[in-house]
């Protein structure tokens, strides 16, 4: 048997385990979501279909701004084990830019089709894009918040180890995240386009 | 103005059928007088310190019981009126209810029968047992599992809401089959009553089972090894990775079904393409596991029950732990069992209902491995034993109904008919409420400190065995000859016979629950007799019996250390060692758990009344409160190896003391006489003596 943890480590130990096991519950959430659209795809009820509608170089400028966050969040990652605490906070502000932009490009397709009069009550195809794309924003949404309220808990508690542990928790849900985008991108809009 | 402040709660909505308004008052007058005992005994710190805002899973696990015996009672009287008004309502008679209040009810006793009553008993017991079982002092997360239960008790309220502000309840069927839940068909708040109390409860099991998941698999005692692990702690786990599992689907789905009534989208409606066939799956995909997740940890407990009684180790460990974790994977693969008639097609009809059929497999092997276990034991009749032998015959009988269900040609004539409803109460009554009843007296004496009254306790399980088969039995019955279930009038008068033995049947077993409630008070007043002083009242075999009755809220004062299965008994043959006190950490009481709860519980309600105020400051709230507690970083303290060797000896000491004094009692467990004689005595001493006065 390996050594014996202490408490600090067996605490990080089930905190992290228990995180994974979340994230899966939140998967399967998403995995209903992923199997209703793809029930409902070509339920348009005679209206336009997704590739009428998608614009591709939005979806990919957003894909590319979340990669680009999840990458700069890993750099936070790498400066939170270096015990550097302006770089922590400067990698994490970036990728809080970078999901902001995320967040709003989102928006302003949503609002776009909603304009053009394609909101969720239009059809079933419509509804169920609406809510699997707007569940995936509401979490990118939550991890902002997540972001601002450990950014300015790491600018007054510094980084002890509780907020290590919290730090790391952060990055796995946005790494997360950007998995389950990478299916959005791949499920709802490159395939609306092949 | 009104519509900003209340959103579309009116005075109109306020209940007006009679039995409505009987609910109404009583859960009024049962709120007052709560309050008012508790104002006079000068008791709300107490409660609040040392109950409401504990993390002990063990004070979490007897609210739990409490709360869920409450909605027994609650769903009971639900299911009375149900067969009150099936055996009046033939032929020219209408009965008592109208059709849509009686659908209200039956729908309110299926949520509240599996959500409050079956899942809140299973988590009591998961709660109070498991980490005993494992020897750990508290669980992977103290304050997930008090958020997890206010949630819980959050769904209680929400389900009984309609009493208080009116509405009705849901008239759907526990499940909220699209597209009658939508708001074509159901535009009132029913439905939103019960999306948001199993939402808020759902959330709140999911939270639940992962803090278990990580308790079992990270905090057992060193040496315990998952090939030692107690059998009740395996199906838990088994029921625990189900939940994870399945519940974020139920959440998903109560989530598109909200959108469709509150936002307009179309995933099951009946126009602009949206799919209804795709809820019954959706739903039924949680729904069929959920059955499990209740039934895996009764599987646990009657291993635990049936090696204990008969004094032996199981008769095969690995087939029993195999035939959970065989249960909880086919469990997972059967849930269109449940609408073969929908048009699925032969082949995937073929296919569900081969699943269905193997899944008695596994079954199969652990009921032969408690019989096997049996074999040759000294067996001990004692009330959780009996309960087991109750099972295992009803169980055997529900189980071959379902394997007749499961073939899709005889499902196209049962489905839907009250054979099936006799089926799924055989399953879920004979298996897991008898199972949790096997549980509780089993470590009653673990929760209180004294054993449960086996006289009146076997009373009790003969009215339930009887009056179940009385009341089911006929249904059988009345499903062979067409009859369909949530009937509330019929023609044909050949079937009325039926129902009223049924209704009889049903009132056996109301006299079989008072009974139950006349045996846990005739053990409070009895315990010093019951009283459990070693700690070990049945020469148990696992770790939960190595502490002190009640188990301290430390649960250890040293960890034990395992090297085997059944391993207090091996602890008892070797020795057991001498306690040596260290400093230890606790948790520290949570009460953010709590507002949480109440938050979510206003978020549900300004969404079914839509109130906007109420929505956005509710959010708010849970986030502020959410952020406070992650951010806390005082949440544990220390008990100095001093002050727990001084807690050890007080109790040893008041044990020597009651020892002494214990010798002048007589060891026998008194009767219903004896029972009725001593409430008597005490009402003429409270009215005599004007006792109300030192409340």
């Amino acid at each position: 048997m390996s050594k014996p943890m202490n408490h600090e480590e067996s605490v990080y130990d089930r905190t992290m385990f228990g995180f994974w096991v979340y994230l899966m519950t939140d998967l399967l959430m998403f995995a209903v979501l992923f199997a209703v659209y793809a029930v409902l795809n070509n339920s348009t009820a005679g209206g336009p279909t997704g590739r009428e509608l998608f614009s591709p170089t939005a979806a990919l400028t957003g894909t590319l701004l979340l990669l680009t966050s999840s990458f700069t969040c890993g750099l936070a990652m790498i400066a939170v084990r270096k015990g550097n605490k302006n770089q922590v906070l400067f990698w994490l502000t970036t990728t809080y830019i970078f999901g902001l932009a995320f967040l709003s490009l989102e928006l302003i397709e949503f609002t776009k089709l909603i304009h053009e009069g394609h909101a969720p009550s239009s059809n079933a195809f419509m509804s169920s894009f609406f809510i699997l794309v707007g569940t995936h924003g509401l979490h990118i949404l939550i991890g902002l918040l997540w972001m601002v309220i450990i950014m300015a808990y790491v600018v007054s508690r510094g980084l002890t180890s509780n907020m290590m542990r919290k730090l790391a928790l952060l990055s796995m849900y946005w790494h997360f995240l950007d998995i389950v985008w990478v299916f959005i991108f791949t499920i709802v809009y490159l395939r609306a386009f092949v | 103005m009104r519509e900003l402040l209340v959103g579309n709660l009116t005075w109109e909505s306020l209940p007006h059928e009679w039995s409505t308004i009987g609910g109404t008052l009583t859960f009024i007058l049962l709120g007052i007088f709560a309050v008012i005992v508790i104002t006079r005994m000068k008791r709300w710190k107490w409660l609040w310190n040392d109950w409401l805002t504990s993390v002990d899973p063990k004070k979490i696990g007897i609210m739990y019981f409490i709360v869920a015996t409450f909605m027994l009672l609650r769903g009971g009287l639900d299911v009375i009126m149900i067969w009150l008004q099936q055996s009046l309502s033939a032929g020219t008679s209408h009965g008592f209810l109208s059709a849509d209040h009686f659908q209200q009810i039956f729908t309110a006793h299926g949520n509240i029968m599996v959500f409050f009553v079956a899942m809140g008993f299973i988590f009591g017991l998961i709660n109070f047992i498991v980490p005993l079982q494992i020897g750990a002092r508290d669980l992977a997360s103290p304050f997930l599992n008090t958020l997890g239960f206010w949630l819980y008790v959050a769904g209680v309220i929400m389900v009984n809401t309609f009493f208080l502000f009116g509405g009705k309840y849901a008239a759907t069927g526990w499940l909220g089959i699209a597209p009658l839940s939508g708001t074509q068909f159901s535009p009132g708040v029913g439905v939103d009553y019960m999306i948001w109390a199993l939402q808020i409860s759902g959330i709140g099991t999911t939270l639940g089972a992962i803090n278990f998941i990580v308790t079992i698999l990270k905090m057992r005692a060193p040496g315990m090894k998952l090939r030692m692990m107690p059998l009740f702690t395996w199906g838990s786990l088994c029921s625990m990775v189900m939940a994870v599992t399945v519940f974020p689907l139920l959440t998903a789905t109560l989530f598109l079904l909200f959108f469709d009534r509150y936002i307009g989208t179309h995933f099951f409606t009946t126009t602009l393409g949206g799919n209804a066939m795709m809820y019954t799956n959706l739903i039924w995909m949680w729904g069929h596991p959920e059955v499990y997740i209740l039934m895996l940890p009764a599987f646990g407990i009657f291993s635990e029950v049936v090696s204990t009684y008969s004094r032996k180790s199981i008769a095969s460990y690995w087939s029993a732990v195999f035939g959970m974790i065989g249960v909880s994977f086919f469990a997972l693969s059967v849930w269109l069992h449940h609408f073969f008639t929908m048009g699925a097609g032969g082949d995937v009809n073929a296919f569900f209902g081969l699943m269905t059929m193997v899944i008695a497999i596994p079954t199969s092997v652990l009921v032969f491995n408690w019989i096997a276990t049996m074999y040759r034991g000294r067996i001990k009749f004692s009330t959780p034993m009996l309960w087991f032998l109750g099972f295992v015959g009803t169980f055997a009988i529900g189980g071959m109904t379902g394997v007749m269900l499961a073939q899709p040609p005889a499902d196209f004539q049962l489905h839907n008919s009250l054979f099936l409803v006799a089926h799924f109460h055989t399953m879920v009554i004979g298996g897991v409420i008898w199972g949790i009843f096997a549980g509780i007296s089993y470590w009653f004496p673990k929760m209180t400190g004294f054993r449960l009254n086996e006289r009146i306790g076997r009373y009790a399980f003969w009215c339930w065995l009887v009056g179940f088969w009385m009341a089911f039995g006929p249904l059988y019955v009345l499903g062979l000859m067409g009859a369909t279930r949530r009937l509330d009038h019929y023609d044909n008068l050949n079937w009325q016979p039926f129902f009223v033995v049924a209704l009889f049947g049903g009132i056996l077993i109301a006299i079989a629950v008072g009974l139950q409630l006349v045996q846990i008070a005739a053990s409070f007043i009895q315990k010093r007799q019951l009283a459990d002083n070693t700690g070990d009242p049945w020469d148990g075999r696992s770790l939960e019996w190595s502490t002190p009755s009640p188990a301290p809220f430390y649960n250890f004062v040293n960890i034990p250390k395992v090297t085997s299965r059944d391993a207090f008994l091996q602890m008892k043959n070797q020795g057991i060692p001498k306690p040596v006190y260290k400093d230890i950490t606790m948790p520290k009481t949570i009460s953010l758990g709590i507002y949480i709860a109440g938050l979510a519980f206003l978020l549900g309600f300004g969404f079914i009344w839509e109130i906007t105020w109420l929505i956005v400051v509710s959010a708010i709230g849970i986030v502020v409160c959410i952020v406070l507690r992650t951010f806390d970083e005082e949440t544990e303290y220390i008990i100095s190896a001093a002050e727990l060797e001084k807690m050890e000896k007080a109790r040893t000491q008041k044990l020597l003391a009651r020892l002494r004094h214990d010798d002048t009692y007589k060891d026998e467990d008194m009767g219903l006489r004896e029972f009725y004689k001593s409430v008597l005595t005490w009402s003429q001493d409270f009215v005599k003596n004007k006792r109300w006065k030192t409340f």
